[in-house]
């Protein structure tokens, strides 16, 4: 299969991008001054991501739809306000995750946007859980550039105005160059920013706009080293198949009302879990040393008992220190148990600790 | 006088009587990205040729770092463990790993010159 470019890909040349291929696009991993630069630009500044591998699905629809979506997401979409984003997942009978999501309701239905490697299979599982009653469009056409940082709103004002006024997880449509452009304030980083939904053809235009405003490129590299200071989950690693929301410690993420009526796929496993417990839970994991403990290490006990395993870790730029995610079983997952890790065939010291690691506040609209 | 040979797992050695002193290149730092993590070997420990002798870490990946010739740890260096970043700064020079005294000087023969490591790192990029 022949390896897709994004938009972008002219502009990532230009500013020097080392490249890897991730989910079958050719994607920008860091660019000259390397993950910790990226990253640290990031947290201070301000960073622009090409996200446009991830899948922007669009499903046009009313009142049915929404029932109907109902039955697939543990959400209170009813009650979802136009243009209001919810974090969300895709589960099977038995709530393993199939894909974690972003969903927001737009005027003609909703807009989803979808992990890249999940997106053809969620397209599919979608398509048929709605009987294909509805229009959906997995956009091709567009790109999705994301601005993170704390001069985001200041940087992306300047190019597309009022922008700066919209509350964290929600979005609206907006102009840039006679173009309609569907921005939302949300991000992966656990900064203040905005992703932007826009057409191919100006994605080059816009990004090389932000630039010249002091806003700069990063790649994957960083964005990942940023979304786990911030206690993100990144699906293939922290979530899969073989965990569900309740387990990956993303509770809040389930609508109450819809528990207490249990009507959605994977509710009887979810409240379930919910009055039972689970046997393993996702934590925060911090090593005591400088080892970094990487997905797949093992977590043992002090009694040397196997107790789980890590699936993400990496060096925290901003923590200055590792950091790490994994999942434990439930009785070891309280803050401050002791636990050690297996790098090298040597168990190092490390703590449980809540998330994130690294804190910032979003920024609360009024509305 | 002290010459550098190269091997082509990208560590520099620099022989001075029978201690060598042994790190990662440039160009080995270059294809790592910044080096958030460092191992040494223990001091007093016996490494082999083309043994692991050390693990480098960026924030994406570990790396295995090797010795060129085989000889007995007699010191290793902190300052990078205690901030790694030094390596991406300094790696030919300050930024050095460890010393070895050395059990058999033919063990350099085998290595490159400055000339020919140059030659092949610039094949081994891309």
């Amino acid at each position: 299969m022949e390896i897709k470019k994004t938009s972008l890909y002219q502009l990532h040349q230009d500013s020097n991008a080392k490249f890897v291929e991730f989910a079958g696009y050719q994607m920008p991993i860091q660019y000259s001054e390397g993950i910790v630069e990226e990253h640290k630009f990031t947290r201070n500044h301000s960073g622009i991501f090409d996200v446009s591998h991830m899948g922007q699905l669009f499903i046009y629809g009313d009142n049915e739809l929404i029932e109907d979506l109902e039955k697939i997401f543990p959400l209170d979409l009813k009650n979802l306000k136009l243009n209001h984003s919810k974090y969300s997942f895709l589960m099977d009978q038995d709530a393993g995750i199939q894909d974690d999501l972003i969903i927001t309701k737009i005027n003609e239905g909703f807009l989803i946007i979808l992990n890249a490697a999940c997106k053809d299979n969620d397209f599919k599982i979608l398509k048929e859980l709605l009987n294909e009653k509805y229009k959906m469009i997995l956009d091709e056409n567009r790109s999705l550039i994301a601005i993170q940082g704390p001069k985001s709103s200041q940087i992306l004002n300047e190019v597309i105005d009022g922008v700066k006024d919209l509350s964290f997880m929600s979005g609206n449509w907006f102009l840039f160059d006679n173009q309609k452009v569907y921005i939302t304030r949300s991000g992966y980083t656990g900064e203040d920013g905005f992703e932007i939904s826009i057409s191919n053809d100006f994605a080059d235009k816009l990004t090389r706009e932000l630039i010249k405003k002091g806003s700069k490129l990063v790649g994957l590299g960083a964005r990942d080293t940023l979304r786990l200071e911030a206690g993100l989950c990144l699906y293939g690693h922290d979530l899969d198949k073989n965990k569900t929301p309740v387990e990956a410690n993303l509770k809040w993420a389930i609508s109450k009302e819809r528990i207490s009526k249990g009507d959605f796929i994977g509710s009887d496993i979810i409240i379930k879990q919910l009055n039972d417990g689970v046997s393993k839970i996702r934590v925060g994991i911090r090593p005591e040393g400088r080892i970094i403990a990487r997905e797949k290490t093992k977590i043992y006990n002090q009694s040397d008992v196997h107790i789980g395993e890590i699936t993400s870790g990496t060096f925290g730029p901003s923590v200055n220190g590792p950091v790490a995610m994994g999942y434990v079983e439930n009785k070891f997952s309280k803050k401050d148990t002791k636990v050690f890790l297996e790098v090298r065939g040597k168990k190092h010291a490390a703590n449980i600790c809540s998330l994130p690691f690294y804190k910032k506040s979003y920024v609360k609209g009024t509305n | 006088m002290s010459e550098v040979k190269y091997s082509k797992e990208h560590e520099w050695i620099k022989l001075e009587g029978d201690v060598a002193t042994i790190g990662i290149t440039k160009h080995a730092t270059e294809m790592l990205g910044d080096i958030v993590f460092a191992e040494l070997p223990e001091k007093g420990s016996n490494v082999e040729k083309d043994g692991t002798a050390g693990v480098v870490e960026s924030t994406k990946a570990a790396s295995d770092v090797y010795t060129p010739v085989s000889g007995e740890v007699v010191d290793t260096n902190q300052e990078i463990v205690d901030d790694p970043s030094k390596i991406n700064q300094d790696p030919e020079n300050s930024a050095w790993f460890f010393k070895l005294k050395i059990k058999d000087k033919s063990e350099m023969d085998s290595l490159m010159n400055k000339d020919d490591y140059d030659k092949f790192a610039k094949e081994t990029t891309t």
